[in-house]
Protein backbone atom coordinates (compact mmCIF):
# COMPACT_ATOMS: atom_id res chain seq x y z
CA UNK A 1 0.00 0.00 0.00
CA UNK A 2 2.75 2.10 -1.05
CA UNK A 3 2.30 5.93 -0.78
CA UNK A 4 -1.54 5.62 0.63
CA UNK A 5 -0.79 7.08 3.92
CA UNK A 6 -0.93 10.45 4.22
CA UNK A 7 2.09 12.07 5.16
CA UNK A 8 1.50 13.49 8.41
CA UNK A 9 0.55 9.80 9.15
CA UNK A 10 4.11 8.51 7.61
CA UNK A 11 6.10 10.92 10.23
CA UNK A 12 3.79 9.67 13.17
CA UNK A 13 3.81 6.15 12.68
CA UNK A 14 7.25 6.14 12.14
CA UNK A 15 7.61 8.00 15.80
CA UNK A 16 5.59 6.31 17.10
CA UNK A 17 7.52 2.65 16.44
CA UNK A 18 11.12 3.79 16.80
CA UNK A 19 11.23 3.83 20.25
CA UNK A 20 9.98 0.35 20.98
CA UNK A 21 12.60 -0.60 17.72
CA UNK A 22 15.46 0.68 19.67
CA UNK A 23 14.62 -1.00 22.91
CA UNK A 24 14.03 -4.09 21.38
CA UNK A 25 17.36 -3.83 19.65
CA UNK A 26 19.05 -3.19 23.13
CA UNK A 27 16.98 -6.29 24.87
CA UNK A 28 18.18 -8.57 21.43
CA UNK A 29 21.72 -7.42 21.83
CA UNK A 30 21.16 -8.12 26.06
CA UNK A 31 19.60 -11.44 25.00
CA UNK A 32 22.70 -12.90 22.58
CA UNK A 33 25.36 -11.50 25.20
CA UNK A 34 24.06 -13.00 28.38
CA UNK A 35 22.64 -16.32 27.03
CA UNK A 36 24.21 -16.96 23.92
CA UNK A 37 22.68 -20.36 24.01
CA UNK A 38 19.28 -19.19 22.86
CA UNK A 39 20.58 -18.30 19.58
CA UNK A 40 19.38 -20.79 17.32
CA UNK A 41 15.79 -19.94 19.33
CA UNK A 42 15.92 -16.60 18.57
CA UNK A 43 16.52 -17.28 14.76
CA UNK A 44 13.39 -20.11 14.79
CA UNK A 45 11.34 -16.69 15.80
CA UNK A 46 12.21 -14.77 13.23
CA UNK A 47 11.79 -17.54 10.47
CA UNK A 48 8.82 -18.19 12.01
CA UNK A 49 7.62 -14.75 11.10
CA UNK A 50 9.29 -14.80 7.45
CA UNK A 51 7.22 -18.08 6.39
CA UNK A 52 3.77 -17.28 8.35
CA UNK A 53 3.92 -14.18 6.58
CA UNK A 54 4.94 -15.46 3.06
CA UNK A 55 1.53 -17.49 2.83
CA UNK A 56 -1.27 -15.13 1.70
CA UNK A 57 -4.35 -17.67 2.64
CA UNK A 58 -7.59 -17.24 1.34
CA UNK A 59 -10.23 -16.72 3.77
CA UNK A 60 -14.16 -16.78 4.38
CA UNK A 61 -14.78 -13.10 3.21
CA UNK A 62 -13.02 -14.46 -0.42
CA UNK A 63 -9.98 -12.66 -0.24
CA UNK A 64 -6.82 -13.49 0.80
CA UNK A 65 -4.20 -12.32 3.66
CA UNK A 66 -1.31 -13.78 5.62
CA UNK A 67 -0.28 -14.52 9.05
CA UNK A 68 1.74 -12.91 11.07
CA UNK A 69 4.27 -15.14 13.12
CA UNK A 70 4.97 -12.63 15.83
CA UNK A 71 3.26 -14.35 18.96
CA UNK A 72 6.16 -17.12 19.06
CA UNK A 73 9.01 -14.84 19.32
CA UNK A 74 6.82 -12.59 21.62
CA UNK A 75 5.60 -14.99 23.89
CA UNK A 76 9.61 -16.29 24.38
CA UNK A 77 11.53 -13.04 24.03
CA UNK A 78 8.93 -10.56 24.59
CA UNK A 79 7.49 -8.06 22.61
CA UNK A 80 10.02 -6.09 21.95
CA UNK A 81 12.42 -8.21 20.45
CA UNK A 82 9.92 -9.35 18.06
CA UNK A 83 9.23 -6.02 16.96
CA UNK A 84 12.70 -6.08 15.44
CA UNK A 85 12.14 -9.15 13.91
CA UNK A 86 9.04 -7.54 11.95
CA UNK A 87 11.01 -5.05 10.88
CA UNK A 88 13.17 -7.48 8.78
CA UNK A 89 10.61 -9.45 7.34
CA UNK A 90 8.41 -6.09 6.40
CA UNK A 91 11.91 -4.62 4.87
CA UNK A 92 11.60 -8.25 2.66
CA UNK A 93 7.81 -7.81 1.42
CA UNK A 94 8.37 -4.05 1.14
CA UNK A 95 11.25 -3.58 -1.18
CA UNK A 96 11.42 -7.01 -3.28
CA UNK A 97 7.71 -7.96 -3.37
CA UNK A 98 5.93 -4.00 -3.81
CA UNK A 99 3.88 -5.26 -0.45
CA UNK A 100 3.60 -2.98 2.35
CA UNK A 101 5.94 -0.17 1.37
CA UNK A 102 8.43 2.14 2.89
CA UNK A 103 6.39 4.87 3.13
CA UNK A 104 3.44 2.51 5.36
CA UNK A 105 6.48 0.58 7.30
CA UNK A 106 6.25 2.53 10.88
CA UNK A 107 2.42 1.96 10.54
CA UNK A 108 3.07 -1.81 9.62
CA UNK A 109 5.87 -1.86 12.42
CA UNK A 110 3.04 -1.00 14.70
CA UNK A 111 0.66 -3.30 13.52
CA UNK A 112 2.66 -6.48 13.21
CA UNK A 113 5.67 -5.57 15.27
CA UNK A 114 4.57 -4.04 18.61
CA UNK A 115 0.97 -3.94 19.19
CA UNK A 116 0.27 -7.74 17.73
CA UNK A 117 3.04 -8.98 20.01
CA UNK A 118 2.25 -7.30 23.04
CA UNK A 119 -1.11 -8.43 22.66
CA UNK A 120 0.11 -12.16 22.47
CA UNK A 121 2.42 -11.50 25.12
CA UNK A 122 -0.75 -10.11 27.54
CA UNK A 123 -2.49 -12.49 26.76
CA UNK A 124 0.02 -15.47 27.78
CA UNK A 125 0.62 -13.59 31.15
CA UNK A 126 -3.01 -13.85 31.73
CA UNK A 127 -3.89 -17.14 30.36
CA UNK A 128 -1.14 -19.11 31.75
CA UNK A 129 -1.68 -19.65 35.34
CA UNK A 130 -5.27 -20.16 34.35
CA UNK A 131 -5.38 -22.57 31.16
CA UNK A 132 -3.66 -25.15 29.97
CA UNK A 133 -0.04 -24.98 28.39
CA UNK A 134 -1.65 -25.07 24.69
CA UNK A 135 -4.50 -23.06 25.33
CA UNK A 136 -2.42 -20.37 26.49
CA UNK A 137 -0.01 -20.42 23.58
CA UNK A 138 -2.87 -20.85 21.03
CA UNK A 139 -4.81 -17.89 22.31
CA UNK A 140 -1.93 -15.54 22.35
CA UNK A 141 -0.59 -16.55 18.84
CA UNK A 142 -3.91 -16.19 17.51
CA UNK A 143 -5.62 -13.14 19.52
CA UNK A 144 -2.05 -11.03 18.65
CA UNK A 145 -2.56 -11.93 15.11
CA UNK A 146 -5.96 -10.63 15.13
CA UNK A 147 -4.70 -7.61 17.05
CA UNK A 148 -2.35 -6.61 14.30
CA UNK A 149 -5.21 -6.35 11.96
CA UNK A 150 -7.12 -4.64 14.01
CA UNK A 151 -5.15 -2.20 14.48
CA UNK A 152 -4.53 -2.02 10.77
CA UNK A 153 -7.76 -1.01 10.30
CA UNK A 154 -7.45 2.13 13.39
CA UNK A 155 -4.69 3.05 11.24
CA UNK A 156 -6.93 3.50 8.19
CA UNK A 157 -10.03 4.84 9.53
CA UNK A 158 -7.67 7.21 11.37
CA UNK A 159 -5.96 8.53 7.72
CA UNK A 160 -9.04 8.12 6.14
CA UNK A 161 -12.13 9.29 8.49
CA UNK A 162 -15.94 8.76 6.59
CA UNK A 163 -17.18 12.00 5.54
CA UNK A 164 -20.60 10.31 7.56
CA UNK A 165 -19.55 9.01 10.65
CA UNK A 166 -16.06 9.58 11.10
CA UNK A 167 -13.23 7.61 12.17
CA UNK A 168 -15.88 4.78 13.64
CA UNK A 169 -17.80 4.34 10.71
CA UNK A 170 -14.37 3.82 8.62
CA UNK A 171 -12.94 1.43 11.08
CA UNK A 172 -16.30 -0.70 11.09
CA UNK A 173 -15.89 -0.89 7.04
CA UNK A 174 -11.83 -1.73 6.96
CA UNK A 175 -12.26 -4.15 10.15
CA UNK A 176 -14.98 -5.74 7.59
CA UNK A 177 -12.55 -6.54 5.31
CA UNK A 178 -9.08 -7.24 7.51
CA UNK A 179 -10.51 -8.07 10.80
CA UNK A 180 -13.06 -10.45 9.34
CA UNK A 181 -10.82 -11.76 6.60
CA UNK A 182 -7.89 -12.59 9.44
CA UNK A 183 -10.35 -14.20 11.27
CA UNK A 184 -9.44 -18.19 10.16
CA UNK A 185 -6.06 -17.26 9.54
CA UNK A 186 -5.42 -16.02 13.47
CA UNK A 187 -7.07 -19.62 14.19
CA UNK A 188 -4.76 -21.21 11.89
CA UNK A 189 -1.60 -19.40 13.11
CA UNK A 190 -2.47 -20.08 16.85
CA UNK A 191 -2.50 -24.13 15.93
CA UNK A 192 0.58 -24.13 13.84
CA UNK A 193 2.23 -21.74 16.97
CA UNK A 194 0.96 -24.06 19.60
CA UNK A 195 2.94 -27.08 17.58
CA UNK A 196 5.76 -25.59 16.72
CA UNK A 197 6.15 -24.68 20.05
CA UNK A 198 5.12 -27.73 21.98
CA UNK A 199 7.76 -29.61 19.63
CA UNK A 200 10.51 -27.45 20.39
CA UNK A 201 9.50 -27.57 23.79
CA UNK A 202 10.17 -31.00 24.14
CA UNK A 203 13.62 -31.41 22.24
CA UNK A 204 14.99 -28.02 23.73
CA UNK A 205 13.28 -27.19 27.53
CA UNK A 206 16.30 -25.52 28.83
CA UNK A 207 15.96 -22.21 26.48
CA UNK A 208 12.67 -21.62 27.48
CA UNK A 209 13.11 -22.28 30.81
CA UNK A 210 15.89 -18.88 30.93
CA UNK A 211 12.81 -17.13 29.62
CA UNK A 212 10.76 -18.41 32.59
CA UNK A 213 8.70 -20.85 30.49
CA UNK A 214 7.47 -24.19 32.28
CA UNK A 215 4.91 -26.63 31.01
CA UNK A 216 2.98 -27.22 34.18
CA UNK A 217 2.78 -30.88 32.92
CA UNK A 218 6.16 -31.49 32.33
CA UNK A 219 7.65 -30.01 35.67
CA UNK A 220 5.27 -32.27 37.38
CA UNK A 221 6.87 -35.52 35.81
CA UNK A 222 9.60 -34.45 36.80
CA UNK B 1 0.35 -42.65 20.39
CA UNK B 2 2.04 -39.64 21.91
CA UNK B 3 0.91 -36.34 23.13
CA UNK B 4 3.17 -34.38 19.95
CA UNK B 5 1.75 -37.05 17.58
CA UNK B 6 -1.87 -36.69 18.93
CA UNK B 7 -1.28 -32.47 19.02
CA UNK B 8 0.24 -32.90 15.05
CA UNK B 9 -3.06 -34.74 14.38
CA UNK B 10 -5.33 -32.30 15.99
CA UNK B 11 -3.46 -29.34 14.24
CA UNK B 12 -3.55 -31.09 10.65
CA UNK B 13 -7.87 -31.91 10.88
CA UNK B 14 -8.89 -28.25 12.07
CA UNK B 15 -6.36 -26.91 9.68
CA UNK B 16 -7.96 -28.92 6.92
CA UNK B 17 -11.85 -28.14 8.40
CA UNK B 18 -10.72 -24.37 8.35
CA UNK B 19 -9.38 -24.77 4.60
CA UNK B 20 -12.77 -26.62 3.51
CA UNK B 21 -14.98 -24.20 4.87
CA UNK B 22 -13.04 -21.28 3.47
CA UNK B 23 -13.58 -22.91 -0.02
CA UNK B 24 -17.53 -22.60 0.72
CA UNK B 25 -18.52 -19.88 3.47
CA UNK B 26 -18.28 -17.20 0.70
CA UNK B 27 -21.01 -18.24 -1.57
CA UNK B 28 -23.06 -18.96 1.45
CA UNK B 29 -23.12 -15.42 2.30
CA UNK B 30 -23.38 -14.28 -1.05
CA UNK B 31 -19.86 -13.27 -1.55
CA UNK B 32 -18.43 -14.32 -4.94
CA UNK B 33 -15.06 -14.81 -3.75
CA UNK B 34 -11.79 -13.04 -6.14
CA UNK B 35 -10.00 -14.31 -3.81
CA UNK B 36 -7.70 -11.04 -4.23
CA UNK B 37 -5.33 -9.34 -1.39
CA UNK B 38 -7.35 -7.75 1.68
CA UNK B 39 -4.71 -4.81 1.04
CA UNK B 40 -6.49 -4.58 -2.62
CA UNK B 41 -10.09 -4.24 -0.94
CA UNK B 42 -8.69 -2.01 1.51
CA UNK B 43 -7.66 0.25 -1.51
CA UNK B 44 -11.18 0.07 -2.88
CA UNK B 45 -12.81 1.00 -0.12
CA UNK B 46 -10.52 4.27 0.85
CA UNK B 47 -11.64 4.99 -2.34
CA UNK B 48 -15.49 4.83 -1.17
CA UNK B 49 -14.50 7.53 1.31
CA UNK B 50 -12.09 9.90 -0.51
CA UNK B 51 -11.40 10.36 -3.92
CA UNK B 52 -6.93 9.46 -3.38
CA UNK B 53 -4.32 9.22 -5.79
CA UNK B 54 -0.86 7.17 -3.79
CA UNK B 55 1.26 10.47 -4.10
CA UNK B 56 4.49 8.00 -4.24
CA UNK B 57 5.11 4.34 -5.71
CA UNK B 58 7.08 1.73 -5.08
CA UNK B 59 10.33 1.92 -6.05
CA UNK B 60 10.51 -1.66 -7.31
CA UNK B 61 7.67 -4.16 -8.21
CA UNK B 62 8.48 -7.71 -9.45
CA UNK B 63 7.97 -7.26 -12.78
CA UNK B 64 5.61 -10.21 -12.92
CA UNK B 65 3.43 -12.32 -11.47
CA UNK B 66 5.75 -15.28 -12.04
CA UNK B 67 8.79 -13.56 -9.99
CA UNK B 68 6.62 -12.50 -7.77
CA UNK B 69 5.29 -16.02 -6.85
CA UNK B 70 9.23 -17.26 -6.92
CA UNK B 71 10.07 -13.87 -4.09
CA UNK B 72 7.15 -14.85 -1.80
CA UNK B 73 8.22 -18.75 -1.95
CA UNK B 74 11.60 -18.14 -1.29
CA UNK B 75 10.80 -16.00 1.55
CA UNK B 76 8.71 -18.91 3.09
CA UNK B 77 11.78 -21.18 1.93
CA UNK B 78 14.33 -19.43 3.51
CA UNK B 79 12.42 -19.54 7.04
CA UNK B 80 11.63 -23.48 6.58
CA UNK B 81 14.55 -23.65 6.12
CA UNK B 82 15.98 -22.27 9.44
CA UNK B 83 13.42 -23.62 11.39
CA UNK B 84 13.90 -26.94 9.94
CA UNK B 85 17.64 -26.95 10.51
CA UNK B 86 17.74 -25.96 14.09
CA UNK B 87 14.66 -28.44 14.93
CA UNK B 88 17.13 -31.16 13.35
CA UNK B 89 19.91 -29.46 14.94
CA UNK B 90 18.41 -29.91 18.63
CA UNK B 91 16.30 -33.65 17.73
CA UNK B 92 20.58 -34.89 17.11
CA UNK B 93 21.65 -33.10 20.43
CA UNK B 94 19.05 -35.11 22.22
CA UNK B 95 19.59 -38.46 20.26
CA UNK B 96 23.49 -38.05 20.92
CA UNK B 97 22.74 -37.26 24.87
CA UNK B 98 20.12 -40.38 25.05
CA UNK B 99 23.16 -42.34 23.24
CA UNK B 100 25.56 -41.48 25.96
CA UNK B 101 23.14 -42.29 28.96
Amino acid sequence: MEGFLPLTWVIFWYAASAPFIVYGVWRLKKIIREYPESKPMLAVAGAFAFVLSSLKIPSVTGSCSHPTGTGFGAIIFGPAVTSVMSVIVLLYQALLLAHGGITTLGANIFSMGIVGPFAAYLVYKVLRNIAGFNITVFAAAALGDMATYVTTSVQLALAFPAPVGGVLRSFIGFSGIFAVTQLPLAIIEGLVTMLLFTYLFELKPDVFRIFHIEDKATSMEA
Amino acid sequence: MSELRKLTLIVVILVAIIGLLTAFVPNMIGITPQWGGADAAAVSKIGEIIEYKPWILPLWEPPSGEIETFLFSLQAAIGAGIIGYIAGLYTGRKEKKRDRI
